[in-house]
């Protein structure tokens, strides 16, 4: 009966004035779309074309790809990523889900020193854990001289290594959010029923975190297949997608090839994005709101055990640390170990210059990047925005996009001869248009999660009373998302200080970045400056780690007054 | 009513669909200056929806919206001047108290002090003075649903509009705020439109209630006629408590066979005899004792299968013996409960006296 009258009834609503709100609204879409437009998807388009093109401009089809894949030397790239990849993301599960396993569920000692120490890669770009390597087990390594043995870092070997330090923190962060995210109920009722712990951990452990594994899984594959720095340091002759673009694009001036690569390499991007995506929908279903944490525990041995694990990965991760601001602050690494300061008088590749430059656009991604993701996600997640749809899933596009196709793709779209955007090419401006982009992503899912668990009716209770939509924004959504809005301009920011991928196309004389500068300082034979160089990135970053964290505990006071439940309710 | 003026809230011909789900049937309404309305049905009915259209928060396929002679239908929620209170109150709560209430006079140019008289004048009527400085966190279920109602009708809005406001709170707390609700409206003279799946509720608050089930009108009437003449059968049973016996007509008019007893009833247009039918029965209705001694039609023996005292009234399970229909509830009065000689499982003689057994004309399964 219902069909019948649906079928009197008309799809289309009554209409609506046009109001002055629902302009507004409609204009920032309008914006928002044109900057999604402009940097992610258009550039995109531009790459497919060009890979479909030779280098004098015609359309050869398929040709280039089949070139790529029956060219030896290049096809071999293919198998380097994957084999890479591949071994980089079972090593760094493996040896972060312990890692996370005994950090939420054991009592250890020193517990936070062991979490601040996971996640110190997360301030120093890639290529630095490569340099740290050399530092160490190279040619002229500190460990191949005083043991005579050489390891042979140069290589998969070496790359793999470097892949699983690097992305450490990012498997441990995700693992211990699946782990601590127990139901103390499950593990009760397993030892009523009499499971010993091994039982117990195949059946409620293993489970429970199943999807935080396989995003773990997907999260490191994707950051080693598109990581730039590890491989450029360590690779030796043996290249891989990203370091191939490299050198089709800077070394060879091969643009269709650089192109062809970079569209390949977009394939397991794109389909581990995809894949994850899926796989976290359903994460949420597995805690219900009744679950009750569940207290770390352990006998003594099994403590003990962990303690000394932990305790050897952390030494690990520092020593990166220690050997690089060894090798900078020293005569010559490793045969003259008198201190001093002289490679921190920088002389090549920008210098100074390029820190502050460094610093300026991190400081723009961070303050334009969480405007834009925050308004974004605002438009997208309240309200009546057209083309909401849409925007939501070119949002999540960039995340997908390896920042050497995205410098790629902006070298085409803006580097080319004649075209009004030719102004950006060659500025700082194009440089934070690319950290805006690349990082995108995150920050958006993070703001639109924020966003999500606002009452919906905020804004309608705002309108009944006359407020216009922004106002109700700017009083009452912005203050309660205080808390993402500073993670999320934190998030811009550090990125922003150590990538380097999509940089490396873009930097131009005079707006060098300091981790480009790493890498230059490093391939002019400046060892001793590039490891000066990623020292100070690494101070700034935790500088600014610090600065944010007192922020969020001035914010949190602030607001804890507002989420005091009241008792007497 | 009708006084002249034209109706406060006109609905004329709303139909709303959600893709092939009918939301809204043509409904058409009106509601007069200074009443109290209730939307009242089970969950998805329409009754939100239809509250929402009103709103302007969702927009209808069809029909008309009318506030006061004017037709609304196109504008924005901004500028159909209503206060609206949610289930979940939605207090903004980074903002105390008294800017929450202040929330919608900041914007309308005001001076600073005629805003401040107003919210204090306010929170003096819903009694929360002394929490003028607090954040809503801090305050319990009940005293959050009275800043969302001062905030509601601080900007003096020609209509209040109320989403289930009471489903969150307790049922004491429930109880005692239908009350204050009731006062601060009648004292505001503002019309007001409730939405809730509690009849209770509608019973006591409002002025009309309008019965909603799959996006249709049941029945409007005033809570004493929706309860004593119930429009159609689901109405007789979402509205109070209703014994429903299954029946079909007879030859004999005001007739029906429940069994295999024949039972007197209201009266209805004559139906082919055998076509289904339901009686409906209100417990109270229901005479036990001496009062079932007394009259003449419809006499049963039933056997008495559970007693519940709560105080004031007693309900009795009773299973009719026979006549193929489940068990009736009959309520009597506390005092009464001796006199009737009921005790579980002693046949009791009942009387369900003819002018109480209401006929629908559809099948009561």
């Amino acid at each position: 009966m219902a069909r019948d009258v649906a079928a009197v009834i008309p799809e289309r609503l009554v209409a609506r004035r046009l109001d002055g709100e629902q302009v507004v609204r409609g204009v920032l879409a309008a914006l928002f779309a044109a900057f999604l437009w402009l940097f992610v998807v258009y550039p995109m388009l531009h790459v497919l074309w060009r890979s479909l093109l030779d280098n004098s401009g015609r359309f050869v089809g398929l040709a280039n790809y089949v070139r790529y894949v029956r060219t030896p030397a290049i096809a071999a790239s293919i198998t380097n990523s994957l084999v890479v990849s591949a071994a980089a993301m079972v090593l760094t599960v493996v040896l972060a889900f312990v890692y996370a396993y005994a950090l939420t569920r054991v009592r250890l000692p020193w517990r936070g020193a062991l979490r601040v120490a996971a996640m110190l890669p997360l301030f120093a770009p890639s290529l630095v854990h490569g340099f740290a390597l050399v530092y160490l087990f190279g040619n002229n390594g500190l460990v191949t001289r005083q043991t005579g043995v050489n390891v042979g870092i140069y290589g998969i070997k070496g790359i793999v290594l470097a892949e699983v330090l690097y992305c450490f923190p990012h498997a441990v962060l995700i693992l211990s959010a699946a782990l601590a995210a127990a139901d103390a109920r499950l593990y009760d009722a397993a030892a009523a029923l009499g499971a010993r712990r091994v039982r117990t951990f195949l059946t409620v452990t293993l489970p429970g975190v199943k999807y935080g594994v396989m995003s773990a899984c997907f999260v490191v594959f994707t950051t080693v297949i598109t990581d730039f720095g590890a491989p450029k340091v360590l690779g030796g002759k043996t290249s891989v997608m990203a370091t191939e673009i490299y050198n089709q694009v800077i070394g060879q001036q091969n643009f269709t090839m650089g192109a062809t690569v970079s569209v390949v390499l977009l394939i397991p991007a794109l389909l581990a994005v995809v894949v994850d995506r899926i796989v976290q929908r359903r994460q949420y279903a597995l805690i219900s709101s009744a679950a009750r944490p569940l207290a770390p525990g352990g006998g003594p041995v099994t403590r003990s055990a962990l303690f000394v694990y932990c305790a050897l990965v952390a030494a690990a991760i520092a020593a990166v640390y220690v050997v690089v601001l060894a090798t900078s602050l020293v005569n010559r690494w490793p045969y003259d170990l008198r201190l001093t300061l002289k490679h921190y008088r920088f002389d090549t590749a920008g210098g100074y210059t390029a820190l502050l430059n460094s610093l300026e656009t991190a400081a723009l991604t961070a303050v334009i990047g969480t405007v834009i993701a925050f308004a974004g996600a605002y438009l997208v997640e309240k309200g009546r925005t057209p083309g909401r749809g849409a925007l939501y899933l070119v949002s999540l596009l960039p995340v997908s996009i390896p920042g050497m196709v995205l410098g790629l793709a902006y070298i085409f779209v803006f580097n080319a001869p004649g075209s009004p955007l030719n102004r950006l090419y060659g500025t700082l401006a194009i440089l934070v248009i690319s950290n805006l982009v690349h990082y995108f992503t995150v920050p958006f899912l993070t703001a639109t999660a924020a966003l999500k668990q606002m009452d919906s009716e905020f804004e309608h209770v705002g309108a009944s009373m006359g407020v216009p939509f922004y106002r109700t924004f700017w009083r009452v959504t912005v203050p309660l998302a205080l808390p993402s809005v500073i993670g999320i301009s934190m998030y811009f920011f550090l990125n922003a200080m150590v990538t380097l991928s999509a940089a490396v196309f873009l930097v131009a004389p005079g707006t060098e970045l300091a981790a480009v500068a790493v890498l230059l300082m490093d391939d002019a034979g400046d060892t001793a400056q590039a490891a000066g160089m990623s020292v100070l990135i690494v101070i700034i970053g935790l500088a600014m780690r610090v600065v944010y964290w007192a922020l969020l505990r001035g914010v949190s006071r602030r607001t804890q007054a507002w989420q005091a439940t009241g008792e007497q309710a | 009513m009708s006084n002249g003026r034209p109706p406060a809230v006109a609905l004329d011909g709303i139909a709303k669909r959600f893709g092939a789900v009918v939301a809204l049937q043509r409904v058409s309404l009106e509601v007069g200056d200074g009443e109290f309305v209730c939307f009242l049905g089970p969950s998805g009915c329409g009754k939100t929806t239809l509250l929402r259209i009103i709103a302007g928060l969702e927009r209808q396929n069809l029909g008309t919206v009318r506030m006061a002679g004017r037709d609304v239908s196109a504008l924005p929620p901004r500028e159909r001047n209503y206060g609206i209170v949610f289930q979940s109150y939605a207090l903004f709560p980074n903002l105390t108290v008294v800017r929450n209430v202040a929330y919608g006079l900041e914007t309308r140019r005001m001076p600073r002090e005629k805003i401040r008289a107003r919210v204090d004048e306010l929170l003096e009527m819903v009694g929360l003075s002394r929490h003028r400085d607090r954040y809503p966190a801090q305050l319990s279920g009940g005293e959050q649903q009275r800043v969302a109602l001062a905030r509601a009708v601080a900007p003096s809005p020609a209509l209040l509009l109320l989403d289930e406001p009471l489903s969150a709170l307790d049922a004491r707390v429930r109880v005692a705020l239908r009350g204050e609700i009731k006062a601060l409206q009648r004292r505001l003279g503002i019309t007001t439109i409730m939405v809730t799946h509690d009849q209770e509720e509608a019973l006591t608050m409002a002025d009309r209630i309008v019965v909603m089930n799959h996006g249709v009108v049941e029945q409007v009437g005033t809570p004493f006629e929706t309860y004593a003449e119930p429009a159609s059968l689901f109405v007789a049973r979402f509205v109070g408590r209703m014994n429903v016996l299954a029946a079909s007509a007879t030859e004999r008019p005001g007739y029906a066979r429940v069994g295999s007893m024949e039972l007197r009833h209201r009266g209805a247009p004559v139906q082919p005899a055998g076509t289904r039918l339901a009686l409906a029965i209100r417990p109270e209705e229901i005479r036990v004792g001496a009062a079932a001694r007394a009259s003449g039609d419809n006499h049963v023996v039933a056997r008495v299968s559970g007693v519940q005292f709560s105080g004031a009234f007693a309900r009795l399970t009773l299973a009719l013996s026979g006549l193929g229909v489940p068990e009736l509830e009959c309520d009597l009065a506390g005092d009464a409960l001796a006199e009737s000689g009921a005790k579980e499982g002693a046949e009791l003689p009942l009387v369900l006296p003819a002018d109480a057994l209401r006929v629908f004309p559809e099948p009561a399964a």
